[in-house]
């Protein structure tokens, strides 16, 4: 398999990430679209490290996954408490600085 | 024929984990609820890790596994469980047109990375057969805790960072004292008193001949349902079972006994409003070993006797 394959795999599904961040209104759901994007960037490091023949694409996908990981928790963790406040999930009723 | 002929192993894999993972991130896209969007981005993680297995990268292949599909999307699903399963996107559109322009995006930004990142690929594949030679977990190892050992002790601060902003955004400030075991029997007391709210525990949900689960309401003495029996959560979902429906086969049985005249005598006259009820609560409460209670313990006996009959016809 020629690395071509993989990275065209990789920027679909950064697009479909995208889609779905500019589509859905449940901020969990665009949160997911947005952890779609990171993984789809990852396969872009690895097939790197794989075409290049060395490993620093690896480093670097692994640190994406440790950045991505602190930013769940604190992502996932405004969105609960914007629940409780507000009683809701959706990033459209997330509107309160406009007035 | 000789286009079959170069078709290897590692293609026909490449192409089928392609389509799953293509397909289950537009399902994550699309699908409504947000649980079933969390299980299409778990396949798309799993199908990633295969792929990481296939680029000669075993170590990324475990973590990838581990950390994404079994800690970050089990944190999905706690929230999603804590912010409520059923809270499902309005379909809406509040800005005008939104849809046709993410479609337009979609495809520029397709284009655009296809033609940008795929003009990286400038050499013919290296491989890492030479850079694995060590052992990849070595490898990546080395390079860690030496060229980007800064990069490593920042990702620890981060990592700190973070747990402590999750624990601080999460935590919530007691407004007033907890109120102790005492202060609570009181307060109940007090609400007897002056409303004559019952301090017991509630009731318990009925017990039916073939129906004995917490969404089956009892019955009270007068035949009615009890509505306490149940749980409010389940009457607001509305996935309560009628009483009367539930009874009803049970007292069908009686009624057509008693036309046998065979147990005439167990049957008390004015017993029809017990009948379905044989060990709800109220039922125990009421006949608390007398006579009248006898009496009811031997209808609910014949009931249950002529429900097999019943059955077995």
């Amino acid at each position: 398999m020629s690395p071509a394959h993989y990275i065209v795999l990789s920027v679909i599904l950064f697009t479909i990430g995208a889609l779905g961040f500019t589509l859905r209104r449940n901020a969990i759901v665009a949160f997911m679209c947005v952890e779609l994007m990171l993984n789809a960037a990852n396969l872009a490091l690895v097939t790197f490290s794989h075409s290049y023949g060395n490993l620093d694409g690896q480093v670097a996908a692994f640190f994406v996954m440790v950045v991505a990981a602190a930013e769940v928790v604190v992502g996932l963790a405004i969105i609960v408490s914007i629940y409780r406040t507000r009683r809701s999930s959706s990033v459209d009723d997330i509107n309160l600085l406009k007035h | 024929m000789i286009a079959l002929a170069t078709v290897t192993g590692a293609q026909v894999g490449f192409y089928l984990l392609v389509i799953i993972m293509v397909i289950a991130a537009l399902a994550m896209v699309a699908a409504r609820k947000a649980v079933h969007s969390a299980l299409c981005l778990a396949t798309v993680m799993v199908c990633l890790a295969i792929q990481y297995a296939v680029l000669d990268a075993p170590f990324l292949f475990a973590v990838q596994i581990i950390v994404y599909t079994g800690a970050i999307l089990m944190l999905f699903l706690f929230v999603l469980m804590l912010v409520g399963v059923d809270t499902s996107d309005s379909l809406v559109e509040t800005i005008k047109g939104q849809r046709i322009w993410a479609a337009i995006g979609f495809l520029g930004l397709l284009i655009m990375l296809l033609v940008a990142v795929g003009a990286g690929i400038t050499a013919p594949d290296a491989g890492l057969t030479q850079a694995n030679s060590g052992g990849n977990v070595q490898g990546v190892a080395a390079l860690l805790f030496n060229r980007y050992v800064f990069a490593f002790e920042a990702t620890a601060a981060l990592l700190i960072t973070a747990a402590l902003g999750a624990m601080v955004l999460a935590h919530r400030e007691r407004l007033r004292p907890k109120k102790t075991q005492a202060e609570l029997a009181g307060e109940r007391m007090r609400r007897y008193a002056e409303e004559g709210e019952h301090p017991g525990p509630l009731p318990t949900p009925g017990v039916f001949a073939r129906h004995n689960a917490v969404d089956t309401p009892a019955l009270l003495p007068d035949g009615t349902a009890a509505p306490r029996s149940v749980s409010t959560t389940l009457k607001l979902r509305g996935s309560i079972h009628d009483a009367q429906t539930l009874a009803a086969p049970t007292a069908r049985t009686l009624r057509a006994i008693r036309g046998d005249g065979t147990v005439q005598g167990l049957v008390e006259p004015g017993e029809d409003h017990l009948i379905g009820s044989g060990a709800t609560p109220s039922d125990i409460a009421a006949s608390g070993g007398d006579e009248a209670g006898e009496a009811d313990s031997e209808a609910a006996a014949v009931e249950q006797g002529a429900t097999k009959q019943e059955v077995e016809q």
